[in-house]
């Protein structure tokens, strides 16, 4: 339970962190909340060279109201998205998606970059960024560039970003419309088995995605699919598990995941009013 | 007029400590005597396998690493002794550490001694085992093992560790049909799966050397068994080998034995010539040592149509892991519950344990009772299920009557008292069971998705058992101000004896609680003790205080004589006055008085024994199960636990409370998992389904205060009570939610996939 040894690099601004990636290259890991990341390096699963601290990076810690969006740094803890009245306002499902995510302990120190950057299919955030259609701000070496959700998650814990970007904001389109959100899980703080996230979008459109039934966050295409065709939220939710490609766990044969993905998808989408 | 304590909701003498700067466990102690210690890490065996060699140049080639110890290191050193010696010699002669096969992923293979904790992980991370020489036997279910369908150790020939008919532990079956008498015979493979005690602290040791002397800080629940084998390894006299319990935080039977990693730890402080210490990790308590339960049950039961039971088999076959210890003698405990309570004309059993390629078994909270009444509590279900019954009904129509009292079971154990139909009443009743059962058909008839569940349990357990019973130490002591120490042999690790204890000689010795000290965990001030585990501690170590404080009055109704110049006959002691002369109790005598005349200190002890005893209960578990899910949600839980009068009624719902969310637990989340290699896979907080208040309702508990007639205040043992009653309750519960369609069992743990596959 005690880390390889590595070296700590403190970063006091952006600029700094992405000149410490692009010193270290592949040797080097951002820390922002930690609490994705310690545990791996704690069972010596991670073993960077160097570590760059981003924590105190306050200018990336912001949530704002910019009219059609909603801006979020990347530094944000969970705890104030949880509780913000803008994200309340704006983008409900992503405050209401937040205030599962573990304990009080987890959410005081997570951030929604890490939360996103780490590229787990097992975390909740996710979903409510793919299903309320985010795009994700990325800054490196030659300047700052927007990535859609649906091109940022590549493959299990891995993203679009290079090993010298630094993930900074968080943009979410504002909405008015109702959401669901169903998270499954054994205990109170556990990671969902599956979870799903669905969200009336201002274009009227629902983004629906799913939690852990796939090697990467996932959009539920053939259920949007379905209910843009028209159908109701039973039959759409029928073919939530499509084109998903789940694992079996301790908690979970692949068979049950898809049970569970059909029946939380229709419960969302019932919450949603559809 | 003084008003006795006794019963009464003293609060806690310990907790004002651990509340505020916390308690002082083994790894936080700081001592003299422990200035420039050595740090371990134990290398461990990451597969199965036969080992050829064991590498560990690269962890000598560590900094801050001091050296490294394997097996071949140890050849002069003599094994420990086996936990029991019921089993094959080859079973028995484990060596310290892995030697020519890892027998379980997770056995020690090296000690790696270090400067710091920090070098002595890394060293260990450098270890490297050499596997080689076939494939090793692998058999993690425990059924494979018993068909020996490959064998762990090939001398003994099979996996059989031990056959509990041959040493008397179980009686065997008959030939013929048992069951020929019977209208309605029932039969169902139970599953008591594998978890693990899961102490909030794991193992810890410290330990140095003193011209020849040992002293040994450990987190132990029993710190005088300990020093026995201590004393047995390192060939020491009593007061070269002392040991001290520093606070300890929590053991669930865990802690009652020992283990290769901290028996070593003074021979490695002999060899580096530092005083030592080890700590685990969470990973190594959950995969290292000590599982319990880790039972397959085979139950038939037969009687009469119209619900009257008449005869019971029950087979036992429970994995012991790689080395057979204490778990694999616990059947014994389920034989001889397997009665339940229930009177039962004709019972046999038949029990065996053996080996598998997992981690040994241990005592857990219960050890061996709870699988008896799961067992039991189970078939009595599906019995009544198969005569159209209630389950309530056929368990008051068979339940033993209280004028049979002391009863014999047809097993041979033979109960104290109880009053067994009153407790289910009791909980009946405090759970509305008409309403509910309203309830539930309701629900049944509208096509609710939400189904509701009721489950009964009726217990009997073994308590400071088995016969011929068991015996604690105490000491009492009148201090020069006039107050009392108590020295106790029983070593509380959460449960409480620093209040409780005082409060007994608090009442007898009419002394203030505040000035009432209980001293525990250090075989140098105790001169004697067993420990605290198998719920024993308050009625033989508190009968022990009571003993000894009486025995101190007598003592000391001599010196009052004198004082008072009477006669000692005339003499009387009572606890608002002190000592005085019959009808004159205006001239008192009070301990100050005594313990400035006294030569010596006033002081007595006691090594009390008293026979087993048999605390019962009833529990009432309601169920939530989402039929499209099968997600379970406890709704209620009633208990009604009768374990004799309470000395404490607050302490004794802490030890129900932590004992029915544990029970509970294994009823529906928690699970020691290993996968097809031997790789345990449950082995941290996220994966290993702790439970946490989260999923637990308030627990509805009901009273009721049957003395025992085995010792003078009537006490019995509750520390384990709720672990017993709450599992099949539990599971009964899931199972009634389910049983309109059909379903008639579902094997523990109820996880959402089992009762979904259940429903589908
Ligand atoms: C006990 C526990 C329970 C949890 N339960 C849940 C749960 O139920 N649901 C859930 O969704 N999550 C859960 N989490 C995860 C939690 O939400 C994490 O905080 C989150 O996933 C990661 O955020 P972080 O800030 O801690 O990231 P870190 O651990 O600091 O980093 C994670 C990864 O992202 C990278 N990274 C971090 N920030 C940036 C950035 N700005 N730009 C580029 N890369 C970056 C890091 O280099 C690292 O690789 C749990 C965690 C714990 C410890």
């Amino acid at each position: 339970m005690i880390p390889a040894a590595f070296d700590y690099i403190r970063a006091t601004s952006a600029d700094e962190a992405i000149a410490a990636l692009a010193e270290h290259g592949d040797d080097a890991k951002l820390l922002a909340g930690g609490h994705s990341l310690l545990p791996l390096m704690r069972f010596r699963l991670a073993r960077p060279a160097v570590v760059v601290d981003i924590g105190r990076l306050n200018d990336l810690k912001y949530i704002r109201d910019e009219g059609d969006h909603v801006a979020i740094g990347a530094l944000t803890r969970h705890r104030d998205v949880e509780t913000s009245e803008v994200v309340a306002a704006k983008v409900g499902l992503l405050g209401e998606v937040t205030s599962h995510v573990g304990d009080p302990q987890v959410r005081h120190r997570g951030t929604i970059g890490g939360a996103v950057a780490h590229g787990d299919p097992a975390s909740d955030i996710p979903s409510a960024l793919i299903a309320l259609g985010a795009v994700l701000v990325a800054a490196g070496p030659s300047g700052s560039r927007e990535i859609s959700v649906d091109d940022f998650f590549a493959g299990f814990l891995e993203t679009a970003l290079s090993p010298e970007e630094v993930l900074t904001e968080v943009r979410i389109p504002a909405t008015d419309g109702a959401w669901g959100f169903e998270k499954f899980n054994r205990r109170a703080q556990d990671w969902a088995i599956v979870g799903c996230s669905a969200a009336v979008r201002a274009d009227a459109g629902v983004g629906v995605a799913l939690v852990n039934m796939h090697p990467t966050p996932i959009r539920a295409g053939a259920t949007e699919a379905a209910l843009a065709g028209g159908a109701g939220a039973a039959q759409a939710a029928e073919v939530a598990a499509e084109g998903c490609d789940p694992t079996e766990d301790l908690n979970a044969s692949v068979e049950y995941r898809q049970h569970l993905a059909r029946v939380l998808t229709r419960r969302a989408l019932e919450a949603a009013g559809l | 007029m003084v008003v006795s304590i006794m019963g009464t909701r003293v609060l806690r003498k310990e907790d004002p400590k651990l509340l505020t700067v916390g308690g002082t466990y083994t790894a936080d102690l700081r001592d003299a005597r422990l200035e420039g210690a050595a740090h371990v890490c134990y290398a461990r065996a990451s597969a199965l396998g036969a080992v050829s060699g064991v590498d560990v140049s690269g962890a000598l080639a560590t900094p801050g690493v001091l050296g490294v110890v394997t097996n071949s290191d140890l050849a002069d050193f003599p094994l420990q002794p086996p936990q029991m010696d019921l089993f094959p010699e080859e079973m028995l002669r484990r060596s310290w550490l892995v030697d020519d096969a890892a027998l379980f992923v997770g056995e020690p293979v090296a000690a790696v001694v270090a400067e710091s904790v920090v070098a002595a992980v890394d060293g260990a991370e450098a270890v490297e085992v050499i596997y080689g020489g076939g494939e090793p036997a692998t058999v993690i279910d425990l059924e494979d093992a018993d068909g020996d369908a490959e064998v762990i150790f090939g001398e003994v020939g099979t996996n059989l560790a031990l056959n509990l008919e041959t040493v008397d532990m179980s009686t065997g079956f008959s030939d013929g049909d048992f069951f020929e008498d019977c209208e309605v015979v029932i039969h169902q493979r139970v599953e008591n799966h594998k978890v693990a005690a899961v102490p909030l602290e794991g193992r810890s040791v410290a330990c140095c050397w003193e011209n020849g002397s040992l002293t040994v800080w450990m987190s132990t629940q029993a710190p005088h068994l300990v020093q026995g084998v201590f004393r047995n390894v390192y060939d020491l006299s009593r007061k070269d080998c002392r040991i001290i319990a520093p606070d300890v935080g929590g053991g669930f039977g865990q802690k009652v034995n020992h283990s290769q990693e901290e028996m070593l730890l003074p021979e490695l402080a002999r060899r580096f010539g530092r005083p030592m210490r080890w700590t685990e990790t969470r990973t190594e308590n959950l995969i290292g040592f000590g599982h319990g339960r880790a039972q397959v049950q085979r139950v038939t039961l037969g009687g009469d149509a119209d619900g009257k039971v008449r005869r019971y088999r029950l087979e036992v076959i429970c994995d012991s892991g790689a080395y057979p210890g204490v778990g694999a003698f616990l059947p014994y405990f389920t034989h001889l519950m397997a009665s339940g309570t229930y009177d039962i004309a004709e019972i046999e059993t038949r029990c065996r344990s053996v080996v598998t390629s997992t981690a040994p078994t241990q005592a857990y909270r219960g050890a061996g009772r709870p699988e008896a009444t799961a067992a039991i509590e189970r078939a009595v279900d599906i019995f009544a299920a198969r005569c159209g019954r209630d389950p309530v009904e056929v368990r008051a129509q068979n339940l033993i009557a209280p004028e049979r009292f002391p009863v014999t079971t047809a097993v041979g154990t033979e109960y104290d008292s109880g009053e067994y139909a009153r407790a289910l009443e009791k909980a009946l009743e405090a759970s509305g069971y008409e309403d509910l059962r309203r309830e539930q058909a309701r629900r049944r008839a509208e096509g609710d998705p939400r189904l509701l569940g009721i489950g009964v349990s009726c217990y009997v357990e073994i308590t400071a058992g088995p016969a011929p019973g068991g015996k604690e130490y105490a000491k009492v002591e009148i201090t020069p101000e006039g107050g009392a120490r108590v020295l106790s042999g029983a070593f509380s690790h959460g449960q409480g004896h620093l209040t409780t204890f005082a409060m007994l000689a608090s009442d007898s010795l009419g002394i203030p609680i505040e000035q009432v000290e209980v001293i525990q965990g250090d075989t140098a001030q105790i001169d004697k003790g067993v420990g605290t585990f198998g719920s024993r501690s308050l009625q033989l170590g508190g009968s022990a205080v009571c003993d000894a404080s009486n025995q101190v009055i007598d003592l000391a109704r001599e010196t009052a004589a004198d004082i008072l110049e009477a006669a000692s006959a005339d003499v009387v002691f009572d606890a608002e006055k002190g000592f005085h002369v019959s009808g004159a109790p205006a001239v008192a005598v009070s301990w100050a008085d005594l313990a400035e005349r006294a030569e010596a200190p006033l002081s007595a002890d006691s090594n009390f024994f008293a026979a087993a005893s048999y605390p019962f209960g009833a529990h009432v578990a309601v169920v939530e199960v989402d039929r499209e899910t099968g997600e379970v949600t406890l709704e209620r839980m009633i208990t009604c636990d009768d374990s004799g009068p309470l000395l404490n009624p607050m302490v004794a719902e802490g030890q129900r409370h932590g004992g029915i969310a544990q029970g509970a637990a294994q009823a529906l989340i928690e699970e020691m998992r290993y996968d097809p290699w031997g790789n345990p896979v449950t082995s941290t907080f996220a994966d290993y389904g702790i439970i946490s208040a989260a999923e637990l309702p308030s627990f509805e508990l009901v009273v009721m205060e049957t003395p025992s007639p085995h010792n003078p205040l009537g006490f019995k043992g509750i520390g384990e009570s709720g672990t017993i009653g709450s599992t099949p309750a539990v599971q009964s519960a899931v199972v009634d939610a389910l049983a309109h369609l059909g379903v008639t069992h579902v094997d523990i743990p109820c996880t959402p996939e089992r009762v979904w596959r259940a429903l589908s």
